[in-house]
């Protein structure tokens, strides 16, 4: 029984575990942490919906290795990024910059939100204003 | 009048967004390369490791560059087209080998043909990454001045040579 206890408490507690890496973590946790961070912030280009931190295709994982060296080489997050947009375009960010042709994207959310508000006011306010002419409910309220 | 306005003017924004969604193609990503010069590279040669290969060497003349392996399908699909092309001989063809064994892709060229005037090795995928490359098979046109000119993703054929590729050359072959 107890060991099933402590079986069970190891796999609930493995939760930082990196598993399709095969190369060592790094020692200092805030490098490891960062290199985490910054792996989910990648898109696999060859699986689309995964980051390179999901996926375990080839492609991935060359991207990690790559992603790895950078950061032992003491590359700021700014320039890690830069190298894989510069190879891959901005496809590689899970979170496309903010520039001219993307403010349409990044102000969608608002605007849909605002045009709907807008319609919806106008609707209820003329809405309002008719003469209520629902039928008087038969039986109900005090005729 | 209005009423009536609105609506049929959102509605005919949300048809033309669907309709240019229809023939984007979302598969293909742009290379960012394109009008930049290629990444140099040097790498062992697939059939001699002892040897490298650079890019280099072929500073000055226009080539292809075809990324490879025997681990994708429809590289075998493409095959025949870059025979063909290798036969008309209009540009050198390179091949990039990418994260394959030398062995089988040694067969491969064996049975099949080789089209390539060299394949580099890379068992690493370095150059890949260096490249953008994301999916095989990809072919790169490379100018004579060394700037990337087109890059093909999926499979190649004598048509897209003919139509996309061939007019980029001629072009940027005049002064």
């Amino acid at each position: 029984m107890k060991s099933i206890v402590a079986a069970t408490l190891l796999v609930v507690f493995c939760f930082s575990a990196f598993a399709i890496d095969r190369a060592p973590a790094f020692e200092d946790p805030v490098q490891q942490e960062r290199y985490e961070r910054l792996a989910r912030e990648l898109r696999c280009l060859k699986c689309r919906t995964e980051s390179i931190a999901d996926s375990n295709v080839q492609l991935a994982s060359d991207l990690r290795r790559q992603l790895r060296e950078l950061m032992a080489a003491g590359k700021t997050d700014e320039e890690i990024l830069n190298y894989m947009t510069d190879r891959y375009g901005d496809y590689v960010l899970y979170r496309p910059p903010v520039a001219p042709r993307t403010w349409l994207l990044w102000a969608a959310p608002v605007l849909l939100v605002l045009g709907g508000g807008i319609a919806a006011a106008v609707v209820i306010s003329r809405k309002s204003k008719l003469p209520d002419t629902d039928p008087a409910d038969p039986g109900l309220g005090p005729s | 009048m209005l009423k009536y306005l609105v609506p049929i003017g959102l509605f005919a924004v949300l048809v033309g967004f669907l309709y240019v969604g229809l023939y984007r193609d979302k598969q293909t990503l742009p290379s960012p390369y394109i009008g930049k010069s290629a990444p140099v590279f040097e790498l062992p040669r697939l059939d001699d490791p002892s040897r490298t290969f650079s890019n280099r060497e072929l500073a000055g003349k226009p080539y292809l560059l075809n990324v490879w392996a025997t681990w994708c399908g429809p590289c075998r699909l493409e095959h025949g087209a870059l025979l063909e092309i290798a036969r008309r001989g209009e540009v050198p063809v390179i091949g990039l080998n990418w994260n394959d064994d030398r062995e089988q892709a040694l067969r491969w060229l064996q049975q099949l043909g080789d089209p390539y005037v060299v394949s580099a090795f890379d068992g690493e995928g370095r150059v890949a990454v260096d490249w953008g490359v994301y999916g095989a098979p990809e072919t790169f046109l490379v100018g004579a001045d060394g700037t990337v000119l087109k890059k093909h993703v999926s499979v190649m054929t004598v048509d897209i040579w003919e139509q996309e590729f061939l007019p980029l050359l001629q072009k940027a072959a005049k002064p």
